[in-house]
């Protein structure tokens, strides 16, 4: 499969990406890892006239702690992810999703940035941030602007991106003490995207009641949704069985997905159900284990 | 429609430098295969799914149908002919070929990349390290059995003679 033509423009700097972006307007599309655009490119469902490859742009590769949150550069690749001893030693949630996408050769290349861009619900990626509250930074024509990940995801394949804007940043606020997170995923086989998938993340206080709770559901919907009912009746309870398995009942609402090769909607919804059990389950295990 | 500009890009293959004016919309498998005259890499199913067309860019393990050649530009790559040769087999090469870890042999190409990458990281890997490592390659013949054991093969070998050095 050839994709249409097409120009190629590698700038070597965020303000140079941001004014090729102004010049060519919707005729250009961003090139990160590739491993979405490449193939819609292939089979013509994407037909950008300019392909700007923002990979020679230095700065945008890192994973730290600062100010109060943890920050990943947009173009820090999934193997990083699962390489990252920070990841590894305090952020559960997000190795386990690092984890669960495609095959090693793609998340060699793929990076978090074009994961969220991308704007598909079936990623992996959504579901976390959204669990997580994360902030996504945008750099435009007018410089830095952050939004909620709860604004983020517009429509299937659109979000709140402007079409001169760079996702730059992802920050996640610094999880409380006694924090824990986990991510579970359907796929019919290894690298396959999700049936459904559910992530959460929980912090309990030391007599084992919800501080806080974020839940998000992959492919369960037209974009990454999260689970806010069950967010809230969560929160100020103990995080027992019986308020685990209602939580989960209320995230299985919250779900509207469509049926398809990978299984009836009736089937997914119950799988939201059993994953968010699950997931919830494992969350509470690690935070009591914390600290 | 408007002529696409093409490209001068230099590339490091083998050891070997390459310069070449490639029109963007080239894929790497393709100036593997067609310009470089290097027909080990494969295609299988040009949808980023079955590893056949695996390369090692600056020695991270890749799907050459997913990558534009410019995005090899100044960058180094190695494809099975950089591996070994028929008088002067890899260890992972030999692995295979005690093991029968091929049959029709049309996966084996990628799935040595995708071990080359795997031992360089983890040079004694478990049973599950294996499996894990060669996740992104399908075979259709084999059953993975004989596969697994290739590469275990070829770590014992490549160990045993790293401590022997
Ligand atoms: C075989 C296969 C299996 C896969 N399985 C999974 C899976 O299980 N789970 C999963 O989550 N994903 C999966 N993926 C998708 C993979 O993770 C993607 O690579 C990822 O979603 C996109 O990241 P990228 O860096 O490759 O983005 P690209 O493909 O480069 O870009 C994707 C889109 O986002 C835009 N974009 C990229 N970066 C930016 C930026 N910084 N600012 C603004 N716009 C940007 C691009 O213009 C493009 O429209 C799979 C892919 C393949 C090929
Ligand atoms: S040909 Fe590239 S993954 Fe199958
Ligand atoms: S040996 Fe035939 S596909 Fe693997």
């Amino acid at each position: 499969m050839i994709p249409k033509a097409f120009d190629y423009c590698r700038p070597k700097t965020l303000p140079e990406a941001i004014s090729l972006l102004q010049q060519h307007g919707d005729a250009a599309k961003i090139l990160s890892g590739g491993e979405s655009l490449i193939p819609m490119m292939k089979m013509r469902l994407a037909q950008p006239e300019y392909l700007i490859d923002i990979n020679q742009i230095s700065g945008l590769e890192y994973i730290k702690e600062e100010d109060g949150y943890l920050k990943i550069g947009a173009l820090t690749r999934e193997a990083d992810l699962e390489a990252s001893d920070l990841i590894r030693s305090k952020y559960p949630l997000i190795l386990d999703t690092a984890f669960s996408i495609a095959d090693p050769q793609v998340r060699n290349l793929a990076t978090v940035g074009g994961n969220l861009a991308h704007g598909d619900p079936a990623n992996d990626h959504p579901a976390t941030m959204l669990a997580l509250n994360a902030e996504v930074v945008a750099t435009g024509p007018n410089g830095e602007r952050s939004i909620p990940i709860k604004e983020f995801f517009v429509s299937l394949f659109t979000t709140a991106l402007q079409p001169n804007e760079i996702l730059t940043e992802i920050r996640i606020p610094a999880p409380p003490a006694k924090s824990g997170g986990a991510y579970f995923k359907l796929e019919r086989k290894v690298g396959d995207f999700a049936t459904v998938g559910v992530a959460a993340q929980v912090a309990v206080d030391a007599k084992g009641v919800c501080q806080q709770a974020g839940i998000g559901l992959t492919n369960a919907g037209g974009t990454p949704i999260k689970a806010e009912k069950a967010e809230e009746f969560l929160r100020g309870k103990p995080l027992d069985d019986g308020n685990i398995s209602q939580a989960a009942s209320l995230a299985a609402d919250d779900a509207h997905p469509s049926s398809d090769l990978r299984g009836p909607a009736e089937y997914k919804i119950s799988m939201v159900r059993e994953l968010t059990k699950r997931a919830l389950t494992k969350a509470v295990n690690r935070a009591s284990q914390e600290r | 429609m408007t002529t696409k500009r093409a490209v001068d890009i230099t590339v490091k293959v083998n050891g070997k430098e390459h310069f070449a004016a490639v029109e963007p919309r080239l894929l790497l498998v393709h100036f593997i295969r067609e310009h470089l005259a290097l027909t080990g890499t494969h295609i299988g199913c040009d949808t980023t799914n079955c590893g056949a067309c695996t390369v090692l860019l600056d020695g991270r393990a890749v799907k050459s149908c997913t990558l534009f050649t410019v995005q090899a530009d100044g960058r180094e790559l190695r494809t099975i002919e950089g591996v070994g040769n028929s008088s002067a087999l890899h260890p992972l090469q030999e692995g295979f070929k005690e093991k029968h870890g091929l049959q029709c042999g049309f996966c084996t190409p990628g799935m040595i990349m995708s071990a080359c990458a795997l031992l360089e990281k983890k040079p004694h890997p478990t049973e599950e390290d294996i499996r894990w490592g060669i996740s992104g390659n399908l075979c259709r013949c084999t059953g993975y059995q004989n596969i697994v054991k290739a590469v275990q093969y070829a770590a014992e070998k490549m160990s045993a003679s790293a401590s022997q050095a």
